[in-house]
């Protein structure tokens, strides 16, 4: 059963990943979720502090305005302070690490959190904090992974135009009245709810990972938006499957496993989407000579 | 008067504290070809985008039909620079297209059939249809530009606005796209185009507007397009403007004289 929990957990936390990374990536933004992993440490640490819990919704929600929050001060040092927009990045995000660091470090036995568990998070330990909807037994991390994919997906299928035409072409959207900072902060507000979700499962680096990989490996093999978004959450599923066992058989972390086998989906793409290339040009080349 | 074309008043936009364009003042005709000529970095780009409400606009206004933008957005259709955007985006030229329907769609709504029978005939008059199905990945600049072409054409507005529409095109497009502009002229459209080629200016446009950082002048091609002027806007430090400035005199005078 446990296996079974962690998969599932795992599987879940790469498709939400995969779908907002996909416009993450689309946007060049893909960055920005390596920011805002590290930026909702002390939202985390103090709602921690508050509730004495590192999962349910008033974490979820506390820890996900941070990440939001994190957005904004990147765009606010970026436009209004003149900082390179790289730049801004990187100093918002290692400032709220660090307040987070600083508030696990001072507080010290009265935390549960060690440092290498921010990093890379603990899959494995998924089962053991229950949570009982009638004589069901479901983990608490995989409810809240649970409900944030579910407002992903949501958020994605009603609003599939306006995120697509505010990615593609931003002037062109504005020019017909859309709200593209809106949808922005939307996306980013995504971003951080899966974040924080996603914390205790795969950790602050290694979600990283699942929001880039899976999406660069699909946008090599597809050309229409919604496959693309399709087989990015396939691939995610596979690394949650393969990672998982892979970790047994290695008698490795778990989370760790799922990033490598990403990894190694996008030198897959872009073999065949090599090995694409050359045999459509070889066939060109042949009705060329015929 | 006022009332039936675009008016910019005293219109100024700067760019961190740098001004960018500074007290344009001019009214645009309507249902009429107009250019928007003038050196790189004059501004034009910025113009199109402050009438559009894309950038903020440090004094001044700008009037379509005595309305602001804002309340005439439904009735202008903007075309930006091919270079603003990325055209390894996993689309469709079908569905690029169909992005000009969105302003009439509402927010959150699907297209109908009306809007794919829309799409297939902008995109038959730009010359694309067999392009239809395409990822915009794999089409040449003259292409790319035709398609983000038909896409303003379904938008089916009263005023178009766009920016280098020409610029990576073949002779050949050039001819297809200013025909289809000449056409939607003359069912009543007022369109305005930033341009380089003066003497296609010439040739095919009713108006242009010359500028560099301030209007240097506005009217009708064959009034406005002198040697004076164009050596105003370019600097004069271009030989070979001058010299289409003076064989352009030589061609009005000749057919003065006929």
């Amino acid at each position: 059963m446990d296996a079974f929990w962690i998969i599932l957990t795992g599987s879940i936390t790469a498709i939400a990943c995969a779908l907002a990374g996909t416009f993450l990536v689309l946007r060049k933004m893909s960055m920005l979720s390596d920011a805002i992993s590290h930026a909702v440490l002390p939202g985390i640490v103090s709602a921690f502090l508050l509730t004495g819990s590192r999962t349910g919704f008033p974490v979820l929600i506390g820890a996900g305005s941070v990440g939001l929050l994190s957005s904004f001060l990147i765009e606010y040092l970026h436009k209004r302070g003149r900082v390179q927009s790289d730049a801004s990045i990187g100093v918002t995000f290692t400032w709220l690490f660090a307040l987070g660091i600083i508030l696990i470090s001072t507080m010290g036995g009265n935390i549960d959190i060690d440092p290498d568990c921010v990093l890379y998070g603990e899959i494995a330990y998924v089962p053991l904090d229950l949570f009982s909807i009638g004589n069901i037994l479901i983990p608490q991390a995989l409810i809240s992974m649970g409900s944030v994919l579910l407002l992903t997906l949501i958020i994605i299928f009603i609003a599939f135009k306006e995120l697509t035409i505010s990615t593609f072409d931003p002037e062109h959207a504005q020019s017909i009245g859309i709200n593209t900072t809106m949808w922005h902060y939307i996306l980013m507000g995504c971003v951080s709810l899966i974040t924080v979700a996603a914390f205790d499962a795969v950790g602050a680096i290694i979600v990283v990972a699942l929001f880039t990989a899976p999406p660069s490996a699909a946008l090599l093999l597809s050309s229409r938006l919604s496959h693309v978004l399709i087989l990015a959450s396939l691939f995610g599923v596979i690394a949650a499957i393969a990672g998982y066992f892979l970790a047994i058989w290695m008698n490795g972390s778990i989370a760790g496993a799922m990033a490598l086998i990403t990894g190694i989906e996008v030198l897959c793409a872009i073999i065949i989407s090599r090995v694409k290339f050359q045999l459509h040009s070889l066939a060109k080349q042949k009705m060329i000579e015929i | 008067m006022l009332h039936t074309s675009i008016e910019i008043h005293d219109l100024t936009v700067s760019y961190q504290n740098k001004p960018v364009l500074w007290g344009i003042d001019c009214h645009i005709p309507i249902q009429q070809l107009t250019a928007l000529i003038g050196p790189n970095g004059a501004g034009k780009s910025t113009l199109l985008k402050s009438m559009m409400g894309l950038i903020p606009i440090a004094s001044g206004f700008v009037h379509f039909n005595g309305k602001t933008i804002d309340s005439m957005r439904k009735h202008i259709s903007y075309m930006p620079q091919r270079e603003s955007v990325d055209w390894d985006f996993p689309i469709s030229v079908k569905e690029v297209v169909m992005m000009g329907r969105y302003s009439k769609l509402g927010l959150f709504k699907k297209p109908r059939e009306a809007d794919h029978l829309i799409v297939q005939e902008c995109l038959r008059k730009v010359e694309m249809e067999k392009f239809a199905d395409r990822q915009i990945s794999r089409l040449s600049g003259g292409q790319q530009q035709r398609v983000f072409m038909a896409r303003a054409i379904a938008q089916d507005t009263d005023f178009y606005l766009m920016d280098e529409p020409f610029s990576g095109v073949d002779a050949a497009t050039e001819i297809t796209l200013l025909d289809v502009l000449k056409q939607m002229r003359d069912n009543g459209k007022t369109i305005i185009v930033v341009h380089h080629d003066v003497q296609a200016v010439a040739e095919h446009f009713d108006n242009a507007l010359l500028l560099n950082l301030r209007k240097t002048a506005m009217g009708s091609v064959k009034e406005v397009l002198t040697e004076h002027n164009l050596q105003q806007t370019y600097g004069g430090k271009l030989q070979i403007l001058s010299d289409v400035g003076h064989l352009l005199s030589i061609e009005q005078k000749k057919t003065r004289l006929r």
